[in-house]
C-alpha cells in the first residue's frame, strides 16, 4: 500500500536516545527502513550508533527531509511530541507509546484536525509494508509480503494473525496496528477506505476487541463501501463488564462495547468472523473463497 | 481509578460545584453526631461503596435495610448506620457477593423540585468530552436512551476552553429550567465541565442532579472516576484510593507492572499482550474451560515479573491448571523460557502447566523446555494449547 509506507518514506525517531527508541531504530534499519535520524531535545548535534540526533523535529526535517516520525517518547510528554511532529510538517506519525492520558489525546486529535499529518496509534506496534519498510516494533520476519490488508487494535495478537496468514500462504500488503487506546489517530474506517482503493490489497483482516463502537461503525462502512472480502476476529468475548482489560480502550461500559455486539454487526455486514483466535488465517481464506460483493 | 461519593463531592465542592452539606461517619456515634452538626430536620444516610444502585440495594445481614435511607432524628441515623457499617450491601451493580460498607455519608435533606441527569464522558466517536444531560433524573439512563432518546441532550466540550456560556444556556432551556434555576445552571455546568478536564476524569456522573424549590442546582449523587493513565499528574489522588474496594491480587499485580483481572474459572493464564491475553481467555472458554484470570505480562517480562505473575495466579485457590501463551516478537522465546523456568523453581508448581510458544528463537526455547526435566506440557498452536490445558482437568 503505497499511501502510508513506500520507498519515499524517510523516518525520524523521536526519543531515539532512549532504550526502546534506539533498539527499535536499529531493528528498523536492519529491516531496510530509511531511518534518517532522531530527535532528543538537548542532544542535538550528537550521534548514536550512526544515527544523527537533532534537538527538534523541525531541525531534523530541515536537515534530512524526513516525512515520517516514529515516536517513543514517554507518556507524560508524548502528546506534545506528536503535536511537535505535526507542526514540523511530518506527514505520517506513528506513536508507539502506551499510557498517554486520554484528555491529552483529545487535545492531539483537535490539533491534528486541520493539519495534513496522519497519526497511527498511540499504544500500537506500528505499521509494516512487508519487504519494503517497517515503522514499528513488530518482528519483521513474521509478516510475509502478500495481498491481505491487516488492521488491528492489538500488538501480539496481530503477530499471531500475521503468522497464521503466513501458514496458509497469505501475506500482507500492509499491516497497521491502530492501537489499544480509546482515542486513536487512525481508525478502522480510515484504513478500510485505503485498502479498498489499494490495487495491491485483495482481502482485509480486521482484529478488534471490546470497548467503544469502532467495529460497529466499521461494519456499517463495509456494508456500504467495501467490496473486497473481509474477515475479522474480536477479542474479549469472555471479558467481564466494567473492567479495563489491559488496553485503556478495552472496557465494556454501560452495556456497550461488548464483543457479541461487534460480532453481530460485522456478520450482518457480510464479514467472516472467526470464532476462535486460532482461526484468523483460515477466516481470511473462507472470506476469499466466499468472494467480495 | 474509582472514588467514593463523599470523596467526589469533596472534590467537586473544591471546584465550586454545588453539593449538599454532608459529613463522613465511620461509626454509628459519628453518624449521630453528624446529624446534630448538620442541624436540619431531614438527612439522608448513605452507604459508601464503589458501586451504584445503593438505594434499591439491601444488606445480606439485614435484608430489610436499604443502602440509602432518609432519617429525621439522631437516633434514627444511629440505628441505620449501625446496620450499615460493617455489613455487606448487595446492589444491581455489585454482583451477588456485594460490598462491605466501611463508611457512611450523612447529608442534609434537600427541598427537591426536580431531578435531572448529568454526566461527562469522553466520546470516542467525536474524539472529545461530551456533556450529557436529561430531564429524566433518578432513572436508569440506559432505559431513557432506549425509550426516549429525544430527552437526552449532548454538548461537545472544548478540551481547552471548557463549556461555553451559550452551551450552558442552551441546555438550561432544553431541560425546561425556569427562573433562578437558569442562572444556577449557567454557573454550575461550566464549573462541572472544568472539574472533569482539570482532574483528568474518565467519567463524572450526577444522577440525580437536583433543582431545589429555591432554584438552586445541586449534586444529589456523584460518581467520579479518573483516567488511570493520568494519575501520574495527580499524586494527591493516591490518598483517595480505597484498597478494600480493589481486588488484592489486582493491586499486587499493578505494583509489579502486570495487568491482571481476576475471573471465576479454574484455568490460569499468563500471556504477553492484552489482545492476545483476552483471546487466550476466549480460547479456553471455547474449548469448554473457564479462565481464572486475565494477565498481560507485557513486553519486557523478566524473571521477577514472571515469578510474580505465577505467584498471583497460583494464589487463587480456584486455579487447577495454567496456560502460558507467549508470542515472542522483540521479547525472545528463549528469554521467556529462562524466566519461566526460574519462576517455576521459585514458586513451586503443583498444578499442570501447558506452555505454548511461538515467535523469535522458538526452536531454542522449545529445546530448553524439553530438556528442563520439568513436567511442563508443550503445545504447538492455539487449538492444541487449549485442548491440552482443558484436558488436564478432565483426568
Amino acid at each position: 500500500m503505497s499511501i502510508l509506507v513506500d520507498k519515499n518514506t524517510q523516518v525520524v525517531v523521536q526519543g531515539i536516545t532512549g532504550k526502546a527508541g534506539l533498539f527499535h531504530s536499529q531493528q528498523c534499519r536492519e529491516y531496510g527502513t530509511p531511518i534518517v535520524g532522531g530527535v532528543t531535545p538537548g542532544k542535538g548535534g550528537t550521534e548514536i550508533d550512526g544515527f544523527p540526533v537533532y534537538d527538534t523535529v523541525e531541525g531534523a526535517v530541515e536537515a534530512t527531509g524526513a516525512n515520517t516520525s516514529l515516536v517513543f517518547v514517554p507518556p507524560p510528554f508524548c502528546a506534545d511530541a506528536i503535536m511537535e511532529a505535526a507542526d514540523a510538517g511530518i506527514g505520517l506519525i506513528v506513536a508507539i507509546t502506551e499510557g498517554i492520558p486520554v484528555l491529552d489525546m483529545v487535545r492531539v486529535h483537535k490539533y491534528l484536525q486541520h493539519r495534513p499529518s496522519r497519526l497511527i496509534g498511540p499504544n500500537c506496534p506500528g505499521i509494516i509494508t512487508p519487504s519494503v519498510a517497517k515503522i514499528g516494533i513488530m518482528p519483521g520476519y513474521i509478516h510475509q509480503p502478500g495481498n491481505v490488508g491487516l488492521i488491528s487494535r492489538s500488538g501480539t495478537l496481530t503477530y499471531e494473525a500475521a503468522w497464521q496468514l503466513g501458514n496458509v500462504g497469505l501475506g500482507q500488503s500492509t499491516a497497521v496496528g491502530i492501537g489499544g487506546d480509546p482515542i486513536v489517530g487512525t481508525n478502522f474506517i480510515d484504513l478500510l477506505e485505503l485498502f479498498q482503493n489499494d490495487p495491491a490489497t485483495e482481502a482485509i483482516l480486521m482484529i478488534g476487541e471490546i470497548g467503544g463502537n469502532a467495529e460497529e461503525k466499521a461494519a456499517e462502512y463495509i456494508q456500504q463501501n467495501v467490496s473486497k472480502p473481509v474477515a475479522s476476529f474480536i477479542a474479549g468475548r469472555t471479558a467481564p463488564p466494567g473492567k479495563r482489560m489491559g488496553h485503556a480502550g478495552a472496557i465494556i461500559s454501560g452495556g456497550s462495547g461488548t464483543a457479541n455486539d461487534k460480532i453481530a454487526a460485522l456478520e450482518a455486514a457480510g464479514v467472516v468472523v472467526a470464532e476462535s483466535p486460532a482461526d484468523m488465517g483460515t477466516a481470511v481464506q473462507r472470506a476469499m473463497e466466499k468472494g467480495g460483493k | 481509578m474509582k472514588i467514593h461519593e463523599y470523596q467526589a463531592k469533596q472534590l467537586l465542592a473544591g471546584a465550586g460545584v454545588t453539593v449538599p452539606k454532608g459529613k463522613v461517619a465511620k461509626t454509628p456515634d459519628e453518624a449521630a453526631a453528624a446529624y446534630a452538626e448538620l442541624g436540619g430536620e431531614l438527612v439522608v444516610v448513605k452507604s459508601q461503596i464503589h458501586a451504584g444502585g445503593r438505594g434499591k440495594g439491601r444488606f445480606k445481614e439485614h435484608p430489610d435495610q436499604p443502602g440509602v435511607v432518609l432519617a429525621r432524628s439522631a437516633d434514627e441515623v444511629r440505628q441505620n448506620a449501625q446496620r450499615m457499617l460493617g455489613s455487606t450491601l448487595v446492589t444491581k451493580q455489585t454482583g451477588e457477593e456485594g460490598k462491605t460498607v466501611n463508611v457512611v455519608f450523612v447529608e442534609e435533606g434537600l427541598n427537591i423540585a426536580r431531578e435531572l441527569y448529568l454526566a461527562v464522558v469522553v466520546d470516542r466517536e467525536v474524539g472529545g468530552p461530551a456533556l450529557i444531560a436529561s430531564s429524566e433524573g433518578g432513572m436508569e439512563i440506559e432505559e431513557v436512551a432506549a425509550e426516549s432518546p429525544e430527552k437526552i441532550h449532548r454538548e461537545a466540550i472544548d478540551s481547552g476552553h471548557g463549556l461555553y456560556g451559550f452551551q450552558a444556556t442552551k441546555l438550561a432551556f432544553q431541560l425546561g429550567l425556569e427562573g433562578p434555576a437558569i442562572r444556577s445552571a449557567q454557573k454550575f455546568l461550566p464549573k462541572f465541565c472544568r472539574f472533569f478536564l482539570d482532574n483528568d476524569c474518565s467519567m463524572a456522573e450526577v444522577n440525580p442532579l437536583v433543582v431545589t424549590k429555591e432554584g438552586e442546582i445541586v449534586c444529589l449523587d456523584a460518581k467520579v472516576s479518573f483516567d488511570d493513565n493520568a494519575l501520574f499528574r495527580h499524586k494527591a489522588f493516591d490518598e483517595l484510593r480505597d484498597l478494600s474496594e480493589e481486588e488484592e491480587a489486582e493491586v499486587k499485580a499493578a505494583e509489579a507492572g502486570l495487568s491482571y483481572v481476576k475471573l471465576d474459572g479454574n484455568i490460569g493464564c499468563l500471556v504477553n499482550g492484552a489482545g492476545l491475553a483476552m483471546s487466550t481467555m476466549d480460547l479456553i472458554k471455547l474449548h469448554g474451560g473457564e479462565p481464572a484470570n486475565f494477565l498481560d505480562v507485557g513486553g519486557g517480562a523478566n524473571v521477577d515479573q514472571v515469578t510474580e505473575a505465577f505467584r498471583i495466579i497460583l494464589a487463587d485457590k480456584n486455579v487447577k491448571a495454567v496456560l502460558v501463551n507467549i508470542f515472542g516478537g522483540i521479547m525472545k522465546c528463549d528469554t521467556i523460557v529462562d524466566a519461566l523456568l526460574g519462576a517455576y523453581e521459585k514458586v513451586g508448581f503443583n498444578v499442570p502447566l501447558v506452555v505454548r510458544l511461538e515467535g523469535t528463537n522458538v526452536e531454542i526455547a522449545r529445546k530448553t523446555l524439553a530438556e528442563s526435566g520439568r513436567d511442563i506440557i508443550s503445545a504447538s498452536d492455539l487449538t492444541d494449547a487449549a485442548r491440552k490445558v482443558v484436558g488436564t482437568l478432565a483426568s
